[in-house]
This record gives C-alpha cells, structure tokens and sequence, in this order.
C-alpha cells in the first residue's frame, strides 16, 4: 500500500492552494454535492455561453481528496465545450476505478487521481465533484427559467 | 444434558490484576498483520472483534447442536432450546434483570428500539405527546422516533448537549412536561464518549411518571449495566459491541410495560393457537419473538457475556479508564489536534480532529501503518452540527486494547503530519 501513490504532490498543492475556489457571479447554473460518509460538501457555480463552461468556482469543504479533484477539474473543464466535459468526465470515471485504463486523450494533472483507485473506499471522494458538475450542466439545461433551484446530489 | 456445559467453557484471566496480554491471546485476529503492519484496532464503538470462546461457542453450536427452537421433541431441537434458553438466563443475570421474560432477543439495538416505538408508543402517543430525546443521540434513537412522529403526530423534544459534550440532568428535567410520553437516552454516546447519568435521569422522568428507555449499545462493552439499579423502563443492546456476534441485540422491557405492548411482528413462534379467525399470543417474551430466531447468534452473545463476566467488569473499565487517560494525555501533545468531547465522565472513546487534515484522510493514511479507526459523522450527525464539523477521526478501545495501540496509533498521526507538512 503506497500512499505517496494516492497524496501525490499535486494533490497535495491543490488541497492546500484550491483554485478557482469561491462563489462565481454571476452565474447561471449551480450545484451542491454531498458526500454524507465523511461529510463533504461542494457548491458549485459556472457560467455557461453557448454550451461552454466559460467560468466556474467551487467552494466547500471536503478531504484532501476531493478538495484536489474539485480544484483540477475547475481548471480542467474552464473554457471546454459540454462535449468535451462528457468525454474528460467519462475518462476520468474509468480512471477512478480501472486498473489497465488507457485515457482517450492525455489527462494532464488529472492523472494524478490515477492512484485513488487502490483506495475503494475513496473514489467517491474524487468523483464527488464530476457529479455535482453533471447535475449543474443539467440543472441549466432544465431550468433556465428558474436559476434559483439549485440541484443538490448526495454520493455515498 | 451435555449442551450447556459445552459452551460455558471461557478462557478464565486472572482475578486479581489486569492481564491484558492474555486478554489479548484470547482475541485470534489481534495476530494479524494489516498492509503488512501489525493489526491496531481501534474501532471498537463500531464492532468489538471476538474472543476465541465466542468463536467455539458459535462453532460448536453449529457443529454439534444445531435444529430450530421450540418446535421439536428430538434431540437436537431441545439441545438447541436449552442453549438458547439457557442464553436468555446468561442475559438476564448480566442485565440483572429479575426474571427471562423481560428479555427480548432482537436483531441490535436499532430493532430493539424499533420494537419500542412501534408497540409501545404508537398505540398510545397522541397529536401534541413528546418524546424526549437529547443531542447526543445516535441515528437509531432519532429516526425511529420521527418515524413515530409521522405516525401519530407526537413532537419530538431534544435536550440539547454542551461544548462539553455533555447534557446535564437539567437540561433533561428543563424538559419534561405533562405532554411528555416517553424518554429516550443514549447511556454512552458513541461519536464522544460522554457517559449520562442514567439514575438521575430516570428519577426526575419517573417524578412525572414518564418511563425511560436506554440506548445501551455503547454502554454495555464498558460499565456495569444493572437494569434494576439504573431504574430504567426498557434497555436495548447489541450483541457485537461486546464481544459478540453480529445480527443479535436485546430488548430489556420492565414485564409490565411488556405485558401491556402488542406484538410488532406476527409470525411464528409468536403464538399459542391460530384459527384464521382468531390469534392467540404466546406469553413473553415469545410474543415479540416472531419467526425463527439467530440461535447461533444467541449463543454466541451469551459465550460473549460469560466472557465479560469473567473478566470482570469493574476490571475491564478500571483497565480501560487508564488507557482513556493515557491515551488523552498523549494526544493533547500533538500540535493542532483538538479532542471533541470532553464531558466529565466518559468511556474508553476520544473524537478527534487534526487542524489541516480533513478526518478521511486520517483515516486513509492511518489504516497504512494498519490502524483502523473510525472516520466520519459516527451516525450521530446532529453531535456533529453542533460542532460544526464535518467529520471527525474516533479512536474507540476495548477490554485487548493497550498501550501499545496509542503508542501506535501516535506514530501515524506522526505519519499523517509530515504527509500534510
């Protein structure tokens, strides 16, 4: 069991310096994320213009974990068509969680979550974020009329 | 009758002192290595490992006795009663109960306390009643209440807990009324440790005739429980908080608080005659008995509590206190670690948070030097909104833990420090 594999130094910078961590405004979609296991929670706020992400913050508070993978997927997916976000989304999925996976493109820092996957019990933690992106992409999708219902999704 | 004499052997400690390394011997999976490190449990709250004894009993039940109970007349069958009956006897001369039919075997404390508030309270709570809870609670003495609640429209009333972690007696008192029912209280808290006054709580509840139930899931591994001493109405515990097995837990209900309940479950084992017109109850404490019962499980409590007993109880939590100390003591010494609840009288439980590392990550890192603690909410997420945490670590011992696990357990915080440095 390595854990320099799971608390990479990039990890580790971005649970310590988060970016891109605060509430955006204005914006036009949102979401909460909870993980009720260990009680992270992540509020999430994008501007979207023409199908893409052309801002987002997040803040909250979470484990290493999930800090770090909230902060690099904010840096990851700003300025990335809604396409994009699907594929990077699916491939970090089966990063998260499969052995031999070879990416579709080259993930950058988000690599580093690659050693999570030793860790069953912590791959929530990295995926927390995605889902709570997910369920903003389709919170604007639904309701653009209606801003102010924020989506909230619970992992655990 | 051979049956009973098989299981009773237990592997006898000293009865002077405290030999906590032959306590150790008799827990088998305390040899094992973690990641390569030697085992450090420290997660006892949430399951207490097993005693050789326990183990034996279970086996030698399921090797050499095992048929259904109360049914048949061949050997087997009565070998399995008498096992099973004879554990009700280890449960009541534990609890002190005064008599076997005030002792119901149910699958944990959660269905023990479900059992209560489905025959006892929803008959008779009405729109405006009050079931008093407090702030400490574990979810399996909130949910079944508000489940309750939904139901007849009884309130919900909670004496809140101090920066301690303590509620005070007149916190409670502050808070019966004439509306109030029912009492419900934790006798340990399991996310801090804080050991409640149950006697007191039960006087001033009593002064207003309102009975009392205690969720002694906790309470039971670590002081000693006497239902009549304590006063307390009903009594509810799981079998492998102490030493047990799992799927199996008690229900202690006062006989005549019992005798006026309905059942909560039909089935079998349950009845003395059914017509399909009409159904006769069976006497206690069979009637909340429905269905074939966890015999092997039953068994393996009462081997569990024989061992306890053994042991002593007073010794178990003399032995456990200095730990508690010591283990206090040796944690305040690491900077930023900040103990959550430090209430007066606590058992052998310390919540914790480090400042910079989230209580996950402890976890993680901790169970690499192959220490197992408890990491989250403990299912007590009020005690947490309280403390506005979102999480903390818990380190929980038990009669095998010693001082080698806190010496162990100070090692991979040390390790956890220099990963977060």
């Amino acid at each position: 069991m390595d854990l320099s594999e799971l608390y990479r130094e990039v990890i580790l910078d971005h649970y310590k310096s988060p970016r891109n961590f605060g509430v955006l405004t204005p914006a036009n979609a949102a979401a909460d994320g909870h993980n009720p296991l260990c009680g992270d929670r992540l509020h999430l706020t994008l501007q979207l213009a023409d199908d893409r992400v052309q801002d987002l913050q997040f803040d909250g508070k979470g484990c290493a974990i999930s800090t770090a993978s909230a902060s690099m997927m904010t840096e990851a997916v700003k300025g990335k068509t809604r396409a994009d976000i699907a594929t990077l989304f699916n491939d970090v999925h089966h990063l998260l969680t499969e052995r031999e996976f070879v990416p579709s493109q080259d993930l950058g820092k988000l690599a580093a979550l690659g050693g999570v996957r030793e860790f069953p019990a912590r791959v929530k933690c990295a995926s927390l974020c995605w889902h709570t992106l997910n369920a903003a992409l389709a919170q604007h999708d639904q309701s653009s009329a209606d801003a102010s219902a924020v989506p909230s999704i619970s992992t655990e | 009758m051979s049956a009973r004499v098989d299981v009773s052997r237990s592997i006898a400690p000293q009865a002077a002192g405290y030999d906590v390394a032959a306590v150790r011997a008799a827990f088998p999976i305390l040899t094992r290595q973690v990641h390569g490190k030697p085992l450090t449990y420290l997660d006892s709250a949430a399951s207490a490992q097993r005693p050789q004894c326990v183990i034996d009993a279970v086996n030698d039940y399921e090797t050499r006795h095992h048929a259904n109970v109360h049914r048949g007349v061949h050997a087997l069958s009565q070998e399995a009663t008498d096992l099973f009956e004879g554990a009700r006897d280890t449960v009541r001369q534990f609890l002190n109960a005064r008599s076997t039919r005030e002792i119901v075997f149910v699958r944990g404390t959660t269905e023990a306390i479900n059992l209560v508030a489905q025959s006892y309270g929803r008959p008779r709570l009405q729109p405006g009643d009050e079931i008093l809870i407090t702030g400490l609670e574990h979810h399996a003495n909130i949910v079944p209440w508000q489940m309750l609640r939904e139901q007849t429209g009884a309130k919900l009333v909670v004496a809140p807990i101090d920066r301690t972690g303590n509620v005070s007696i007149d916190a409670i008192d502050a808070r019966l009324s004439d509306r109030t029912r029912l009492v419900a209280v934790t006798h340990v808290s399991n996310a801090l440790g804080t050991v409640l006054p149950i006697r007191d709580i039960v006087r001033a509840a009593h002064a207003r005739r309102v009975p009392v139930l205690v969720d002694g899931a906790q309470a039971v591994p670590h002081e000693d429980v006497d239902v009549q001493a304590l006063g307390c109405d009903f009594y509810a515990f799981s079998s492998h908080k102490v030493y047990g097995p799992t799927g199996v837990g008690v229900l202690y209900g006062r006989e005549e608080l019992l005798t006026e309940m309905p059942p909560w479950q039909g089935g079998g084992d349950m009845i003395l005659a059914v017509t399909f017109d009409k159904t006769t109850y069976n006497s206690l404490p069979y009637k909340f008995e429905a269905g074939t019962p966890n015999i092997s499980g039953v068994v393996g409590l009462a081997a569990a509590l024989r061992y306890v007993e053994a042991l002593g109880r007073p010794q178990i939590r003399s032995h456990e206190h200095q730990l508690l100390d010591y283990a206090t003591q040796r944690l305040l010494t690491i900077p930023g670690l900040t103990i959550i609840g430090t209430a007066p009288v606590k058992a052998a439980v310390i919540s914790f948070t480090i400042d910079g590392i989230h209580p996950h990550d402890l976890g993680t890192i901790l169970d690499a030097e192959g220490v197992a603690i408890r990491t989250g909410h403990h299912c007590a997420m009020p005690v947490m909104d309280f403390f506005e945490l979102p999480a903390t670590a818990r380190a929980s011992f038990g009669c095998y833990s010693d001082r080698s696990d806190v010496d162990r357990l100070l090692a991979a915080l040390a390790a956890a420090q220099k990963v977060f440095a």
